[in-house]
């Protein structure tokens, strides 16, 4: 029996990443709660980590900078999660609700 | 093509392991109706995610994405939506018949126009490394190279934690009502 070794290619990780990509900005859209947008964002930004992380192991003559990029997306991905949640707790303050539609009080 | 019964296949095994962990947490993620689960489903993916950090060779983002992701940024959404999702039966029966539809072409057009690309580009292998990408060289990376976007993000985080505490210190309900 064998098992053909995926891990030490390049194009399987572009190939998971961009699979990320595709669920995160197909729930992106198609979610219609705020949170659950959010979730879909969380995803995206795991794609682009991932692809980040992996032209580092592979192409990179400095071996450090993905990582080191890869930690600061993480930082800003924190950031922006509690911004945006605290954001969400304010919306559900003022409209009761945390459906996208439902926050349509500047709609023309 | 390694044999099965050897340590790289049982590495190979693993890793399909992981892979399958990371899409089936994404799906659950972007699919479940209640947004607790769709929470669990993220946690579930970004283990997956650090499955794959640790056979890129880089054992401490592997940690790290375990810690912040699955340890902080999950468990502050489980908060928010303990906080602000009042009809947890799920969010069917709104908005357009096209959306789902739609957004599904468009997240498979996405998806095959990157793997292409990534799988048509040539990829220029690198001449040499100049260090091995350890945690030491990381760490003096950051604190050297790298030392202005260092502080840099603690400002932004420390910007982000006093911006939280004032949209959400009020709390989840206005003034003069009862919860």
């Amino acid at each position: 029996m064998s098992i053909p070794a995926f891990g030490d290619s390049l194009i399987t990780y572009l190939i998971i990443a961009a699979l990320l990509f595709g669920i995160g900005f197909y729930g992106l859209v198609n979610r219609r709660t705020l949170i659950g947008m959010l979730i879909a964002g969380e995803l995206i930004l795991a794609g682009a980590s991932i692809n980040f992380m992996a032209f580092n192991r592979f192409l990179a003559p400095d071996p450090t900078v993905g990582q080191i990029f890869t930690l600061f997306i993480m930082g800003i991905a924190a950031a922006e999660a509690a911004i945006a949640l605290s954001i969400i707790i304010a919306v559900y303050r003022n409209y009761r609700s945390i459906d996208a539609e439902d926050v349509a009080e500047l709609n023309g | 093509m390694v044999p099965l019964f050897s340590a790289e296949g049982l590495s190979s095994l693993i890793f399909i392991v992981i892979v399958m962990t990371t899409v089936l947490g994404a799906v659950i993620a972007t699919h479940s109706e209640r947004l607790i689960r769709a929470v669990t489903g993220l946690a579930i993916c970004f283990i997956g995610v650090a499955g794959l950090y640790y056979y890129l060779n880089s054992p401490f983002v592997a940690l790290m994405e375990m810690l912040i992701y699955v340890g902080a940024v999950c468990v502050t959404i489980v908060f928010a939506v303990m906080l602000a999702d009042p009809n947890p039966q799920g969010e069917a029966g709104k908005g357009s018949i096209f959306a789902g539809p739609l957004s599904f072409a468009l997240g498979i057009t996405l998806f095959w126009g990157l793997s292409a690309l990534a799988g048509k580009t040539p990829w220029i292998q690198p001449a040499a490394r100049i260090n091995d990408g350890s945690l030491e060289e990381v760490g003096t990376a950051l604190l050297s190279k790298f030392s202005m976007v260092f502080e840099l993000i603690s400002i932004v985080l420390l910007l982000a934690i006093i911006g939280a505490l004032v949209l959400a210190r009020q709390g989840r309900t206005r003034a003069g009502e009862e919860s």
